[in-house]
């Protein structure tokens, strides 16, 4: 951190009310095409500035198609230089927008970037509003609060931030892996933070990836072993992020290592332990709840690290202080008891999070009957079964371990595109299940019908394969199914699981009788979503899942500087997108790591010490501690490094003594006062806002 | 604003909105972007946390002629500064009590939690609100003021209002031209 | 003593006379008290939604406006019929979402110097009520005499959980509480797939081939699942799958005897009570035999093992071993690794 409070030296006095000369204000109405000039009068805005706010510092006002083009950019960069404007207003859309287009264009005319304010009439008002009347009112209210606040706007220097080099990952899926790898190839630590005790999440439970149908393991392993491997790279796997401090540069994360009850020193990953351990567990993680692990485990063969570890909650020794199978037979006395849990703390200049989804959970369409009817079965729990490395080996059966089915049906869209439960479109289950139909049948040689609302196949090489798994014979039935049920009707139906569904092809109720039902359930964000958001400052939508700073134009960078986002967290995604978000958060990363440093919004307190009566009250409120008091001056003093630049402190000193910049008390009140129209003093305000 | 108003056009009440630049700022963008249609009389000052809120900008903006106040932040747990939502809330409860006794009915002030993911959310509160304030009538804070003889405190009631006092604002008064009294009490 | 407005509904009078009997047996234990509305009438059934709607929602209506006028500590209306609870429930809703019906249905209703504000009082149905504000404990202490070895398949019917707008039950398509309840009763309950399905209502008059295969099916599959008796909360199920099992049988040639008994008396057997002070007797379908078993020690199966079971028990283990597990359920005892 190395600027004060933001304020350049000796330009403490530019407030307008400290000015000598008036302001020189210029204005200008943008119409962005016609999504203003569409709904708001924008050429009669500008001419009202031009009268009507000529009291207030405007000596110019025009309008232009789009001010942000660059011709927009030139007329105020004109403006500036031949008028002599110290002071720049832009009606346009939304500073979140465009602010820094603008602030651009002063710049380089010279002005001071602090000096020019974007005020949103577009997003807040031509977009939500149909009365053109009305709108075109509220525009001009809207400009007059922008020519207010900015009378009390002061020159200011951006913060300048180091960055620090390393970046944390979090979650060890393929998107965090493929971030991991790119940072740590561009030759910059990365610590990669697992919750699981190996990387590779859900990927590493597939046997096959669509539509090449390339082996899931065969392609993943080599990149789990390079992130594994790679001398940049610090795994943390079978821990957690629990708390994180700081901002953009400097970054300091706390991690809870896990206790592994396993020395890695020692521990050659030879799975005698695992042989040995006598708790079954029931695996729900991995093995979608197919298969079972030991109380000592790794979740697959290829896990990366290879140590195990010590499942507290499913150990015999933790139990009841017996057993200790596995210390008996560990060859290099590898396994460690007393291990404790660790706290680390880690310091990094930038985050990306990639801690990806959670199946939706088919007990909640209870008339599906999953969990009450064997032969019914989730998406992942098939891939398990169709997995070579799986429960089965491979073999394709029912819940009985040892038939195979003669009929399996597959139903899309469970939990996705249902205003019961989830809205959206999950994705990537179409797909999926043509896999799950072309390996049904190289498998078992089955009948395969697929139940869909609508086939989804919009990536390279998906409708082709759709069209193979077609000519493989599979038959499609549009419609949603009502019901799994095993009650009988018919001869036929006995002892098969019985689909209720509406053709809606041939417009006719169907009942089919099939041996095993797939479930292709949707994408969900995982359950502690909302706490990772709250952990790291950012924010989730209405379904859950974390929010880009834009959906199209910054879909891996967050509002929150410096946290950048990859793969399934911000919604669902097939693999080649996760592995492509993951490269495009690497790229953002390496991208402040070559700046070295980064200019942030000077937005501050800061205390005149002249009036501070050294009440404390603001000492307390401050959630970054920035505040202390200085007993030997008896005030109280910000420290700009640890200021995020809120308010509170602003909002609460009872003495006026505390300031903040770029929303001091004087620029809001102004802008109220002149969103009022309450500046337009006398009869010729009054004329105006009845006009 | 009323102000806005010639006598003879029925009311349209002016609602300031003091929103978090995290949260219902980026809520009202949304609702921009998906074009979700709400009330025009509301006029939005962004923040960059509404526990800025200094609760002498909502008497601020109604003595100068705003006929209600919107707040609105991050849900509780959400804020982006830790917690000073919860600040905004407990500064809102303490106006809330305050604001009868300075004769403004307590619905012309209204804290709404809005998160960026719930501009359909946001849009209906601000048109919800709009019509509470729209159903009170006009503010017009100083001539309530003058009408009830300058009094402040508890015998000033909302609702005890000379029957007179209350429709358009008195011929030639200016909004916002004159202090509110009490309010810098 | 929990104090609820109570709209018992023309079938409690009359076919469902049973209903009635028993329910009074249990409101005690249960310490609930019931205030019946004055001069309520007939909610229209199933029929008249079907025929006209103003009217038939301001017949609804005037039986709220009663209960409203009426409430007096309390502003829960409580329903044990069927048809009764849903009429009740959706025309508050539908009058609550529209303010064009509220208006109509209030204009015929102030004809007879009466009025009905939306929302004025929340319509429940008495198994809810049970479950929820008297809890299975307070059943479970209740019982004095469990339904041991009984086994029974609960049947809701198509009525109770389903629209449910405020999440009032377990699952609108597979609801637990009729199974939970007869578990706190001691009865062996089995997981009844059709629980929710519609037993035909006035099929059987309109389209009496449909209507019967609707029975069919109802008492085939809790026959398949080894069920003593039907366990229903529906006047109109009950009378449906007893008064019209004969010509289903009669129709298919089959030879059904599945008994259907109301819930409240088999809440009033396992609370002390006699047979004939719970109603039974009035069932079509003799539930008698089946009855037997209550109060009776389990006869025991476990027989001498046999060199054939042995080998049939050795065959099933090794099934088992071979076996997928199945997915673990709410309030499943199964071990499970931490997720």
């Amino acid at each position: 951190m190395s600027a004060g409070n933001g304020r350049p030296a000796g330009a403490a006095a530019a407030g307008v009310a400290n000015e000598a000369g008036r302001p020189r204000i210029g204005v200008y109405v943008c119409h962005c095409g016609t999504n203003i000039a569409g709904t708001v009068d924008v050429a009669e805005v500008r001419r009202w500035a031009e009268e009507r706010l000529a009291d207030r510092g405007v000596v110019v006002a025009r309008d232009y198609k789009f001010m942000c083009s660059s011709l927009g950019q030139e007329l105020i960069e004109k403006d500036v230089a031949e008028l002599g404007l110290d002071r720049v207003v832009v009606a346009a859309c939304s500073p979140h927008m465009h602010e820094a287009t603008f602030r651009g264009a002063c710049a380089r005319a010279g002005l001071n970037p602090y000096l020019c304010e974007l005020v949103s009439i577009r997003e807040q008002d031509s977009w939500v509003h149909t009365d053109g009347v009305a709108a075109t009112a509220k525009a001009r209210a809207i400009l007059s609060g922008g020519v207010e606040r900015v009378r009390h706007h002061e020159p200011l220097e951006p913060l300048r931030v180091h960055i620090n080099p390393a970046t944390l990952v979090v979650g060890g899926g393929i998107a965090g892996i493929q971030t991991a790898l790119e940072i740590a190839d561009a030759g910059f630590p990365v610590y990669l933070v697992e919750r699981e005790p190996s990387i590779g999440g859900h990927m590493a439970q597939f046997d096959k990836t669509f539509p090449t149908l390339d082996c899931s393991a065969c392609i993943l392993t080599p990149r789990m072993y390079s992130a594994g491997s790679h001398p940049n790279v610090r795994l943390l796997t079978w821990s957690e992020v629990i708390n994180v401090e700081g901002f953009v540069g400097s970054f300091k994360v706390t991690v809870l290592r896990k206790a592994r009850y396993i020395d890695t020193d020692l521990c050659t990953g030879c799975g005698i332990c695992q042989e040995k351990c006598p708790r079954k567990i029931l695996d729900v993680v991995y093995e979608a709840g197919l298969g079972y692990r030991k109380g000592v485990y790794t979740p697959f063969p290829q896990a990366v690290p290879k140590y195990p570890v010590i499942d507290r909650a499913n150990c015999t020794f933790f139990d009841n202080g017996k057993c200790k199978a596995c210390e008996k037979f560990c060859p290099t006395g590898a396994i460690d008891f007393e291990q404790q849990d660790e706290i680390v703390t880690l310091e990094v200049g930038n985050i990306v999070l990639a801690t990806g989804y959670e199946l939706f959970d088919p007990r909640r369409i209870a008339q599906y009957g999953y969990g009450r009817l064997a032969n019914v079965f989730t998406s992942l729990e098939f891939e398990r079964l169709s997995n070579a490395a799986g429960p089965t080996q491979g073999r394709v059966v029912l819940r009985d371990g040892v038939t195979e089915p003669r009929t399996v049906g597959i139903i899309h869209c469970v939990g996705s595109r249902d205003r019961n439960f989830n809205n959206y479109c999950s994705a990537i289950c179409c797909m999926q299940s043509l896999k799950f139909a072309h390996l049904v049948k190289e498998h078992t040689g089955a009948t395969v019908y697929e139940f869909y609302i609508d086939m989804r196949t919009a990536a390279k090489a998906y409708d082709e394969f759709y069209q193979r798994v077609l000519e493989e014979g599979t038959i499609f039935v549009r419609g949603k199914v009502a019901e799994v049920t095993e009650v009988a009707r018919t001869p036929e139906e006995e002892g098969k699981l019985v689909l209720q569904v509406e053709d809606t092809l041939i417009g006719r109720q169907r009942r089919i009788p099939v041996d095993m039902v797939i479930l292709s359930c949707g994408l969900e964000p995982r359950h502690d979503t909302k706490k990772v958001a709250q952990l790291f400052g950012i924010s989730c939508s209405a379904d859950g899942w974390l929010i880009e700073k834009h959906p199209k134009l910054d879909p891996v960078a967050t509002m929150e500087e410096g946290v950048f986002i990859a793969g399934c967290v911000s919604g669902p995604k097939d693999i080649p997108t996760s592995v492509a978000q993951g490269a495009a958060a690497a790229a953002r990363v390496l991208g402040h790591i070559q700046q070295g440093e980064l200019a942030l919004e000077p937005i501050k307190a800061a205390v005149d010490p002249d009036v501070c009566s050294g009440c404390r009250i603001c000492n307390g409120l401050c959630p970054f501690n920035a505040i202390t008091f200085r007993e030997d001056r008896m005030v109280s003093e910000v420290n700009p490094a640890l200021c995020q630049g809120c308010g509170t402190c602003v909002a609460a000193c009872p003495a006026g003594a505390m300031s903040g910049t770029c929303f001091s008390d004087e620029q809001i009140l102004a802008q109220v006062e002149g969103l009022l129209l309450a500046n337009l003093q006398g009869t010729a305000g009054r004329e105006a806002v009845s006009a | 604003m009323s102000g806005e108003q010639v006598a003879s056009e029925p009311f349209e009440p002016v609602v300031i909105g003091f929103t978090c630049n995290w949260c219902s700022y980026r809520a009202a963008d949304l609702a921009g972007t998906a074009r979700i249609k709400y009330a025009p009389n509301v006029r939005l000052i962004r923040l960059m946390c509404s526990g800025r809120l200094d609760p002498t900008f909502i008497l601020d903006a109604l003595a100068r002629g705003a006929d209600g106040v919107l707040i609105s932040g991050c849900h509780p747990g959400e804020c982006h500064y830790v917690d000073q939502n919860l600040n905004t809330l407990r500064r809102f409860r303490m106006l809330e009590r305050i604001l009868p006794a300075l004769g403004i009915e307590p619905q012309r002030v209204q804290l709404v939690w809005a998160s960026a993911a719930e501009g359909t959310q946001l849009a209906h509160e601000i048109d919800r609100m709009v019509e509470e304030v729209r159903g009170l009538g006009p503010l017009d804070w100083p001539a309530r003021m003058a009408a009830a003889g300058g009094r402040t405190g508890p015998g000033v009631s909302p609702v005890g209002w000379p029957a007179g006092s209350r429709g358009e604002p008195e011929p030639g008064a200016i909004k916002g031209a004159t202090e509110p009294p009490g309010v810098h009490a | 003593m929990s104090h609820y407005l109570y709209y018992p509904g023309c079938s409690m009078e009359s076919s469902a006379a049973a209903y009635r009997e028993s329910l009074e047996t249990v409101l005690g234990p249960l310490g609930i008290r019931l205030e019946e509305i004055d001069d309520w009438n007939c909610c229209g059934a199933t029929e008249y939604v079907g025929i006209s709607l103003l009217p038939a929602y301001a017949l609804i209506a005037r039986n709220l406006a009663l209960a409203a006028r009426q409430a007096d500590g309390t502003r829960t209306l409580v329903a044990a019929c069927s048809a009764c609870y849903l009429n009740l429930a959706k025309a508050d809703h539908y009058l609550q979402e529209s303010r064009t019906l509220a208006a109509n249905v209030n204009s015929a209703l102030g004809a007879g110097g009466l009025a009905y504000r939306a929302g004025s009082v929340t319509v429940r149905h008495l198994l809810e009520v049970i479950i929820t504000d008297v809890g299975l404990d307070a059943v479970r202490a209740a019982v004095s005499r469990p339904l041991s070895g009984l086994r029974v398949a609960p049947y809701l019917g198509c009525m109770v959980p389903r629209p449910d707008p405020d999440h009032r039950w377990t699952d609108h398509e597979r609801p637990r509480e009729l199974d939970l309840l007869l578990a706190a009763l001691g009865a062996e309950v089995v997981d009844y797939p059709l629980k929710t399905e519609c037993c035909g209502g006035h099929m059987t008059q309109i389209s009496p081939a449909i209507g019967f295969e609707l029975i069919r099916r109802l008492i085939a599959e809790a026959t398949r699942l080894g069920a003593d008796l039907m366990v229903t909360v529906c006047p109109m199920c009950q009378m449906n799958v007893d008064a019209f099992q004969g010509e289903t049988n009669r129709h298919f040639g089959t030879h059904y005897r599945m008994p259907i008994l109301f819930y409240t008396q088999l809440m009033g057997l396992a609370f002390g009570r006699e047979a004939r002070e719970v109603g039974i007797g009035r069932e079509l379908v003799d539930a008698r035999p089946a009855l037997a078993r209550i109060g009776l020690p389990v006869p025991s199966t476990a027989a001498e093992e046999t060199p054939e079971t042995k080998a049939a028990r050795i065959e099933a283990a090794h099934r088992r071993r071979q076996a997928l597990p199945m997915p673990p359920m709410p309030g499943d005892a199964r071990e499970e690794g931490p997720r």
